[in-house]
């Protein structure tokens, strides 16, 4: 590897950090965590097809939040993937190459909002049941069920929130956790004093 | 993006004012499914149709007898048979090739056709019967997930769901299989579907919002490709299919010729650019012109034109073309920067940034690249020996000068294959068909058959050469009885070296020869007695003095294909060649010299 490296010739440079391949010898691969939101016909077809191509080509696919737009034949998918530069402009351009897509756009750059939901089933009862809850109130939860033995609790925010929240619950013994993936959307751009970010 | 301007580009085709014409009697009539079918297929002047009946389409079938619609019907006696003839329809006329095939084992058997279709972008459109839509996924008899099975190797695919539907459909499928990157489009018709009633329309537009022809071409673009053009002192053109289905051929060779660049081909860029010029380097890649790999490998400027820098033309890709800045012009933006990075590129139709940037660049001055390159040409050439054995090389040079190139060569996969890229020197465009981008072998049969009558079909007069391999030809041999059903004069051409030769090739180089399973000596029939029992004639050859014989008797033949085996030495090998995973630095040029030929 080190002795291809100090051979490369200056275009073979350029392929390597277009690809967003390392270039200095033991350097890391560059992966990063891409936010691509997709709109497209609104069809059981065209959603398989999407995921299809994912896994056609072996494309990383962390997670796929998909939902009709409001109009109904359009719906909308955010879908959290990672690769190279080259990997995420390939995912980019066979996304858009499938007849169903209509709109394509890797908001990861971007200014967006994003969110996701999550409900959590945590095993509690006595002084327990108040430490959960009081971290359910920092994180600004809601509880939606209430047993004895259980509570379920409804979080919401970006992701780094609902897995620091699904962390402190850890320890008190998770029964059942659903979470909907990731949905993201570009801000309208402000001119001056734009809204506070989370 | 959506595009208003394709909605109106596309109702004007002249296939779709011809179709229009051959269906106004029939518009705003009721009828069943199957007969608005066939108007949908007239309406898209389909003038053949490669099929074969079951039970999901046999009303299909029942309307076709009852309506006698205007295009011929092809009885084929395999569903992959189909499929690789409607490519040889389309890759030999240019049109959208046709196939019809009923439910299950009738769509399933269409699969190697279809991921043929896709992957070498051929334009056909495949109509797959289905179970009733109330059955579909009851396992019903004869039911296949045909959407599921077909999803990952078609542009796109449809289930109809309504007969007042089909026309839409139809249209749709045909208008993607044609335009942007051709590629196969299955539609698979539910047999309720086809019996229900409904009015038959003429599909006017096309609405479809997620589907569009790019034209990426703008002035930063130009001027940049100029000025990389002008710059470089050793460029290099590199050509791959897309520019013949762009028939863009002859722009690129006046582009060549005005700038005087050198000119390269992938296996299905063969034909894009006359051999016979000066500027012709022939093929590049695995089995390609040492030269043509030389000059990629010192190129300072690589301009790809309709090529996919498929990695048997780029060997290992990381030592691939090490100095040259890359211009890529491509219709499809997913293979752009896919494999080899582009410095610049034009997402868009090669003829059209072709006749662009011509008139902006001045032709350069590269008397040295040329001269290395001639030198190059001489240092390696192309040899067999001349020993009085019968070698594929020699026939193959007689069947050149047999046509003087003025003929639709369509190769099987194997050593064949690559004999007749190296030895047919093609000089027209659409005149080598091949199987590259799967490499199925069995093709070359049937997709002969349907150029043969896609030729006949638009009136073209040019002789179809089918040239096989002893293995391939054994995998579609059936549809030698239906090119004799139809009176096709095919000159089909088997290279018997009683081998898997190809694989053989690889055993012999990379596996200590041992010929596992590739012997086919003992298994092989008598060709001459299955052709003839097939109908045709048929002639054999086992030394090089009766070769001129044979395909003197093979020509005059017709009225019927003529079957001629030339029994070749089994040893021969295909050289130059570049290992899989090698660079193209590293080429193999005999068998006594594997060591690097640099
Ligand atoms: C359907 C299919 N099966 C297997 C292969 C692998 N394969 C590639 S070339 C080859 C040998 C072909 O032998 P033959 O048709 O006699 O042609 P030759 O190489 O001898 O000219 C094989 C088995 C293939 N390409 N296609
Ligand atoms: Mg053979």
């Amino acid at each position: 590897m080190n002795q291809d490296t100090l051979t490369l010739t200056p275009q073979q440079l350029i392929r390597k950090r277009a690809a967003g391949e390392p270039v200095e010898p033991g350097a890391p691969p560059q992966i990063h965590q891409r936010i691509i939101n997709v709109l497209l016909e609104n069809s059981m077809g065209a959603l398989i097809r999407v995921v299809n191509m994912f896994s056609a080509r072996g494309f990383n696919l962390d997670s796929v939040a998909v939902g009709v737009t409001d109009d109904p034949t359009i719906s909308r998918l955010c879908i959290v993937t990672s690769g190279n530069e080259r990997v995420i402009s390939q995912i980019l351009r066979q996304l858009n190459r499938l007849v169903d897509t209509i709109q394509v756009d890797d908001v990861t750059g971007a200014d967006f909002v994003e969110r996701e939901l999550c409900i959590i089933k945590v095993r509690c009862r006595g002084a327990k049941r108040a430490e959960v809850l009081q971290v359910n109130e920092i994180f600004r939860g809601r509880v939606v069920d209430v047993t004895p033995d259980v509570l379920a609790l409804e979080i919401v925010g970006p992701t780094r929130k609902v897995d620091a929240f699904v962390n402190l619950m850890r320890p008190h013994g998770i029964d059942e956790i659903a979470r909907s993936g990731r949905v993201a959307m570009q801000r309208a751009p402000q001119p001056e004093h734009g809204p506070e970010h989370d | 993006m959506p595009s208003a301007s394709t909605a109106a580009a596309v109702a004007d085709t002249p296939q779709r004012l011809r179709g229009k014409a051959a269906v106004q009697q029939y518009i705003g009539k009721k009828m069943s499914g199957a007969e608005i079918f066939l108007h949908a297929l007239e309406a898209e002047d389909a003038r053949v149709v490669f099929g074969h009946p079951g039970g999901a389409v046999i009303h299909v079938y029942d309307e076709m007898a009852r309506v006698q619609p205007n295009f011929k019907h092809v009885l084929v006696r395999h569903e992959q048979g189909g499929t690789h003839a409607a490519e040889g329809y389309a890759k030999a006329t240019g049109e959208v090739g046709t196939v019809l095939v009923t439910s299950g084992p009738g769509a399933t058997n269409t699969v190697t056709g279809i991921a043929d279709a896709f992957m070498d972008s051929v334009p056909i459109v495949v109509f797959t019967g289905q179970v009733p839509l109330p059955l579909i996924g009851n396992d019903a008899f004869q039911e296949t997930d045909t959407l599921g099975v077909t999803r990952s190797i078609t542009k796109h695919n449809y289930l109809v769901r309504a007969p007042e539907d089909i026309p839409r459909i139809v249209h749709e499928a045909y208008h993607l299989a044609r335009t942007g990157r051709p590629g196969p489009v299955v539609v698979d018709l539910p047999k309720d579907v086809l019996m229900a009633e409904g009015v038959f329309r003429f599909n006017e537009a096309i609405r479809m919002r997620g589907y569009s022809v790019p034209h990426e071409c703008d002035e930063v673009r130009l001027r940049r490709a100029v000025r990389m053009i002008e710059s470089s002192q050793r460029p290099l053109l590199y050509v791959g299919g897309g520019v013949i289905n762009a028939n863009a051929c002859e722009a690129l060779t006046e582009f060549a010729r005005h700038m005087n660049i050198p000119v390269t081909t992938s296996l299905h860029g063969l034909g894009a650019f006359p051999e016979d010029d000066p500027l012709s380097l022939g093929m590049l890649g695995m089995h390609g012109m040492w030269w043509a790999n030389q000059a990629v490998q010192h190129a300072d400027l690589i301009i790809a034109v309709g090529a996919r820098f498929d990695d048997r033309v780029t060997g290992m890709v990381d030592r691939w073309a090490p100095h040259a800045a890359i211009i890529h012009i491509e219709i499809d933006k997913s293979c752009i920067s896919k494999n080899i990075y582009a410095d610049l590129a034009f997402n868009a139709d090669a003829r059209a940034v072709l006749e662009e940037l011509r008139p902006l660049v001045r032709p350069r001055k590269v008397k040295r690249w040329l001269n290395k390159i001639r030198d190059w040409r001489k240092e390696c050439p192309l040899s067999y020996a001349d020993d009085g054995e019968l070698r594929p090389q020699f026939v193959l040079e007689r069947l050149r000068a047999k046509t003087g190139g003025n003929a639709v060569a369509i190769t099987d996969v194997g050593q064949n294959q690559m004999w007749a890229a190296q030895y047919l020197k093609f000089t027209q465009p659409r005149s080598h068909i091949t199987s590259g981008g799967l490499g199925t072998m069995g093709f070359s049969l049937p997709a002969a058959l349907g150029a043969g009558l896609g030729l006949r079909a638009y009136g073209i007069d040019k002789t179809v050469i089918s040239i096989n391999g002893d293995g391939g030809f054994m995998m579609n041999a059936q549809e030698l009885a239906v090119a004799a059903a139809h009176g096709v004069p095919l000159k089909v051409v088997i290279m018997n070296n009683n081998f898997l030769g190809m694989v053989r090739q690889w055993q012999e180089l990379f596996h200590e020869n041992r010929f596992s399973h590739t012997d086919l000596t003992d298994t092989n029939p008598d060709f001459v007695q299955l052709a003839r029992a097939s109908r045709c004639a048929a002639f054999r050859a086992e030394r090089p003095d009766q070769v001129e014989d044979v395909i003197d008797q093979a020509w005059a033949v017709d009225d019927r294909p003529a079957v001629m085996e030339f029994r070749v030495v089994k040893e021969e090998m295909v050289f130059p060649m570049v290992p899989a995973g090698k660079s193209s630095d590293e080429m193999i040029t005999s068998r006594h010299a594997p060591e690097t030929f640099v």
